[in-house]
């Protein structure tokens, strides 16, 4: 009985060691590489947010972010993902170092003062949820860069196909992370995502 | 002997139909719903926070059954205060649905996540109907 009994004991420990340590894994870079071969960060941009205030990538610095894009009118799949957004606003809100990020994909009609109306309904929390507009090809080139698909189409109900993903973005501007934005279990697993990055940047702290 | 067996087979045959029946009663009523009306007023009925109104718990909707079917077909603008909430987001009509399978959209959110609504009928619905104010 003895020695199967150590054995396993050692068998429980190495379950144990597997497990926390599949915890503390890092999440991929998902960025693409330039020709060198170095992950290339999510480009800069000028936009401004429901408050008038200038939103570049340096209001991100140092942060991790979830960027997305929406439009206030969209009768099809933005509330679903203005919920699962607030979701993930409530289980971050005492953490400053999670912030969000929501463009418009509708410039025309989402004008500041309505984003402002729209972010105050839903009760998204002043500096840290960011809703901005900007010029239209630059919201479109972002959508590209985070790996979102925006196209206006006449022929759809609302006026656009939109992929309506989540992006996680970490505090060097590499992607780490996305995830269907209209899926409560999707964006699940994509909240642990997101608590796995930020126990990254902890560890990163640490060392320094 | 048999035909006891038997008997017992079509009365446990006849009630577990009557349960599944009763399981999922309003089912045209609930795919349309979910079809037409859940992204925005989600599957559970609660809407989007300051946005969407609720439909689920929502005095609003207890209180204006006969306006119902107009807004469901011509959609819907301007303020409208529910559970104490003003909402100010435009709803677009819904078009597509005929009389009757408003009535069965009507009858499922009146039955849903907690509502006890009542029933509209068939006959009320189309007389609604047809007395819009299209404005």
């Amino acid at each position: 009985m003895r020695p199967f009994s150590k054995l396993g004991l050692a068998l429980s420990l190495l379950l144990l060691f597997s497990t926390a340590c599949q915890q503390q894994a890092e999440l991929p870079i998902l960025s693409p590489k330039d020709d060198r071969g170095s992950f290339l960060p999510v480009p800069d941009f000028s936009f401004v947010n429901q408050d008038s205030m200038p939103v570049s990538r340096a209001t991100f610095a140092g942060k991790a972010y979830v960027a997305d894009f929406f439009f206030t009118s969209c009768p099809t799949i933005c509330p679903v993902m203005a919920q699962q957004m607030l979701r993930i606003q409530r289980h971050f809100s005492g953490d400053s170092r999670l912030l969000l990020l929501s463009h418009t994909i509708d410039p025309g009609r989402d004008t500041v003062p309505r984003l402002k109306t729209y972010a105050e309904n839903l009760g998204a929390i002043p500096g840290k949820w960011h809703f901005v507009t900007g010029d239209k090809d630059s919201l479109y080139d972002m959508a590209d860069d985070y790996y979102n698909l925006v196209v206006e189409d006449q022929n759809l109900p609302d006026g656009f196909d939109h992929s309506g993903r989540f992006t996680l973005v970490g505090p060097k501007g590499y992607i780490r992370s996305y995830c269907n934005g209209t899926s409560p279990e999707e964006v699940g697993q994509f909240i642990k995502d997101i608590e796995t990055l930020l126990h990254e940047m902890e560890d990163a702290t640490a060392q320094h | 002997m048999k035909w006891k067996t038997l008997l017992l087979s079509i009365s446990f045959g006849t009630l577990f139909i009557l349960a599944s029946c009763r399981d999922d009663p309003y089912k045209q009523g609930r795919i349309l719903y979910q079809n037409f009306c859940a992204s925005c007023h989600m599957d559970d009925g609660s809407g989007l926070a300051g946005n969407i109104p609720p439909l689920a718990g929502a005095d609003y909707v207890a209180q204006h059954q006969e306006a119902l079917a107009c807004i469901i077909r011509y959609g819907m603008e301007g303020e409208v205060v529910v559970n104490g909430t003003t909402y100010n987001n435009p709803m677009e009509g819904i078009g597509a649905l005929s009389d009757f399978e408003i009535t069965n959209v009507i009858n499922y959110i009146n039955h849903s996540w907690g509502n006890d609504y009542g029933y509209m009928t068939y006959g009320e619905v189309k007389k609604a109907l047809a007395n819009c104010s299209e404005d």
